[in-house]
């Protein structure tokens, strides 16, 4: 069978991006259904429809590759290699959770995987990923760092700033905006004057690149190239990636403002899994029975996930006065 | 300890004393090199008022010039903490916070706290702070409170060349966000500085005057106005006590308390804005947990609530005065108990 593999990815490799989108959809699927039962405190803004360009970014990143998320970070912090136990714990506000209860959903982060931290403002992740591919090559070893950016975010005066000061000090950082046609409710059209977000990089003396971010092979192909760039001292790169979003901005979000059918066209015409999953396995390269095994596990981990969760201890009065500062 | 250096001589020492036994060290800012991509002098300003002058001849790329882009670089300061570095950056005039207070008070300061004890972001924030530089609303405010008011910050106003140095170190080897406040007009100050590298810890207040009958708790350029006040004050018999905060958070009350247990009178000097400025916060502190030392009303010397003017004469009506201070205190003699 591995014979047949004409994709730039092994067998194990392909089959580990769709565990980690699968991961990343069914982690959504059921926050989306466990919000509406009000299991779930404070914001959650969900990732689902959005996964190949997590994945396929991620796949060409290590440990010592820093990302800056975003609001919307469960499939950043999933891809990046985040504990999926951990993050529901944290969503559910628990003792043992990614931030111990204290972050949140919009506030994962794992320094250990270099993930600096979802973030609850929009653009503000783009000079913190600036400073860590200073880090990087200050370092030496060949690090990369990735701003990701919704489209809605890309109009921050950070992003902007963070393109010119990335060109100017030739970091090894990469800007991925993550255009998934709306800034919370405004559509990207009415708040971005430009057609392209590749002519915002030109602008700003970046090379840019526009993918199709429901097409994982798409965005690998191109990531592989800036982030190959980047590490070789070529500087920094933008990657627009448009996608689309299943869910509104956040749970409970009406999305009245979304054209009739607009959700149904986008399930069943743009969902990245199931483009994914007709590529690989009409190449004969992975068998339907393989990705329904990974379905099964990936929904059992979700399930053991929620219950370990839920089960969790509450932080307590203790906890809330702690780690404010190193020392004080 | 002959040797006498300005403030601002102490801040270039400290930095390259830093540079020099921690490769992780390195500082950036506006023009802090000065003269980076032109046909001239390299170094040419280190810094506006020349503060970094000379440190990028010692330590190269270790220093490097920024776009005039607050919010990226601070930020970039920050991430770049986050990822094991220990970055200096130099935000000119505290004034321009406002364009980059974001990446101050939402990540730097919240980043242990919010992502569970986990991170570390030893940055120091080094801005020039104060009035009296003929400089505008613009440049020359105290906006320490800003700043103590959010968790996860330290805040730093050293008023002499020893302090500076050795709180400047202390800042850089620091694993929690510092803001270092630098009053532009003291940079030409000189004092006794040791050659020697030394940290002075935080939290520890300084008496910087002894006395018994009023306490002055006060911080940066406030602290040789309120020598002046003493100095009138000795003449008539009343010997005032002053404390010197050094550190605004973490805050020394310890030694405030003492002091007012001692004198039972407070008079708090502040450049601050009047309103909820650390003078206040003393002042609800001291009421709070020292009233039964109090004999009299605390008094509090602070500008005016408004912006700092341009012209001479009114900036300095508006700078809290030593005259000013002395009649603060002469007030709080004369009311309460004997």
């Amino acid at each position: 069978m591995a014979d047949k593999n004409s994709f730039p990815l092994s067998r194990e490799a392909l089959l580990k991006c769709y565990r980690t989108m699968r991961t990343i959809r069914e982690f959504e699927e059921r926050l989306h259904i466990d919000f509406s039962r009000g299991d779930i405190p404070g914001f959650v803004h969900l990732y689902a429809g959005e996964e190949a360009t997590a994945a396929a970014i991620m796949s060409h990143l290590g440990d010592g590759d820093r990302i800056a998320s975003t609001h919307r970070g469960h499939g950043h912090c999933i891809a990046k290699g985040v504990d999926v136990v951990s993050m529901m714990k944290e969503i559910y506000g628990r003792k043992g959770g990614s931030c111990n209860g204290k972050g949140g959903s919009m506030h994962i982060a794992d320094l250990s995987k270099g993930m600096m931290g979802a973030n609850g403002i929009l653009g503000a992740g783009a000079p913190l990923a600036c400073g860590a591919a200073l880090a990087a090559k200050f370092r030496g070893k060949g690090e990369v760092a990735i701003s990701f950016v919704g489209d809605g975010g890309s109009n921050q005066g950070t992003f902007l700033e963070s393109l010119n000061l990335a060109a100017v000090w030739n970091l090894p950082v990469i800007f991925v905006v993550e255009n998934n046609g709306y800034a919370e409710a405004t559509s990207r059209d009415y708040g971005t004057a430009v057609d392209s977000f590749v002519d915002r990089a030109a602008g700003f003396g970046l090379p840019g690149v526009t993918v199709d971010g429901t097409d994982f092979f798409g965005v690998y192909e191109a990531t592989g190239e800036i982030v190959k760039r980047a590490r070789e001292g070529g500087g920094p790169s933008l990657l627009e990636c448009k996608m689309v979003r299943f869910y509104g901005h956040f749970e409970g979000d009406a999305q009245t403002y979304r054209a009739p059918g607009e959700l149904d066209d986008i399930r069943a015409n743009h969902d990245c899994l199931k483009i994914f999953s007709a590529q690989v396995t009409s190449a004969g390269v992975i068998t339907a029975a393989e990705l329904s095994a990974i379905d099964r596990e990936v929904l059992d981990l979700i399930e053991t996930a929620v219950k370990q969760a839920k089960a969790a201890p509450m932080p307590t009065l203790a906890d809330l006065t702690t780690d404010v500062y190193i020392n004080y | 300890m002959a040797r006498k250096i300005s403030l601002k001589q102490a801040v270039n020492e400290a930095l390259d004393q830093e540079m020099r036994i921690d490769p992780t060290v390195i500082c950036l800012g506006e023009d802090i090199v000065g003269g980076a991509g032109s046909e001239g002098e390299m170094d040419a300003w280190g810094g506006v008022l020349g503060v970094t002058k000379g440190l990028y001849a010692k330590h190269g790329n270790r220093l490097m010039d920024t776009p005039l882009s607050e919010s990226a670089y601070i930020g970039a300061a920050i991430g770049a903490a986050a990822c094991g570095m220990r970055p200096v950056a130099e935000l000119m005039f505290i004034d321009f916070m406002g364009v980059c207070f974001d990446q101050i008070f939402n990540q730097a300061a919240k980043f242990k706290y919010m992502f569970g004890g986990k991170a570390e972001t030893p940055v120091v924030i080094r801005a020039m702070v104060g009035a009296g530089f003929r400089a505008a609303a613009q440049h020359s405010q105290m906006l320490t409170p800003l700043f103590t008011h959010i968790p996860g910050l330290k805040v730093v106003c050293p008023s002499t060349p020893y302090d500076t140095k050795g709180l400047l170190i202390q800042s850089i080897r620091d694993n929690d966000p510092v803001i270092f406040c630098e009053h532009k007009n003291l940079y030409a100050l000189e004092g006794e500085v040791p050659e020697a590298s030394y940290a002075l810890p935080f939290g520890e207040a300084n008496v910087v005057r002894d006395g018994k009958h009023c306490t002055i708790v006060t911080y940066g350029l406030m602290v040789h106005r309120s020598l002046e006040a003493a100095a009138i004050l000795a003449k008539s018999g009343v010997e005032v006590e002053i404390v010197d905060l050094r550190t605004l958070s973490p805050l020394d009350m310890d030694t405030v308390l003492d002091s007012v247990t001692k004198t039972g009178r407070l008079v708090c000097v502040d450049e601050a804005s009047p309103r909820c400025n650390i003078a206040t916060d003393i002042s609800a502190q001291v009421a709070m947990r020292a009233f039964g030392a109090l004999k009299a009303q605390i008094e509090m010397v602070a500008p005016p609530h408004v912006p700092v003017p341009f012209s001479p004469t009114l900036e300095d009506l508006y700078i809290p005065s030593g005259a000013q201070i002395a009649d603060a205190v002469r007030k709080t003699l004369k009311g309460g108990k004997s």
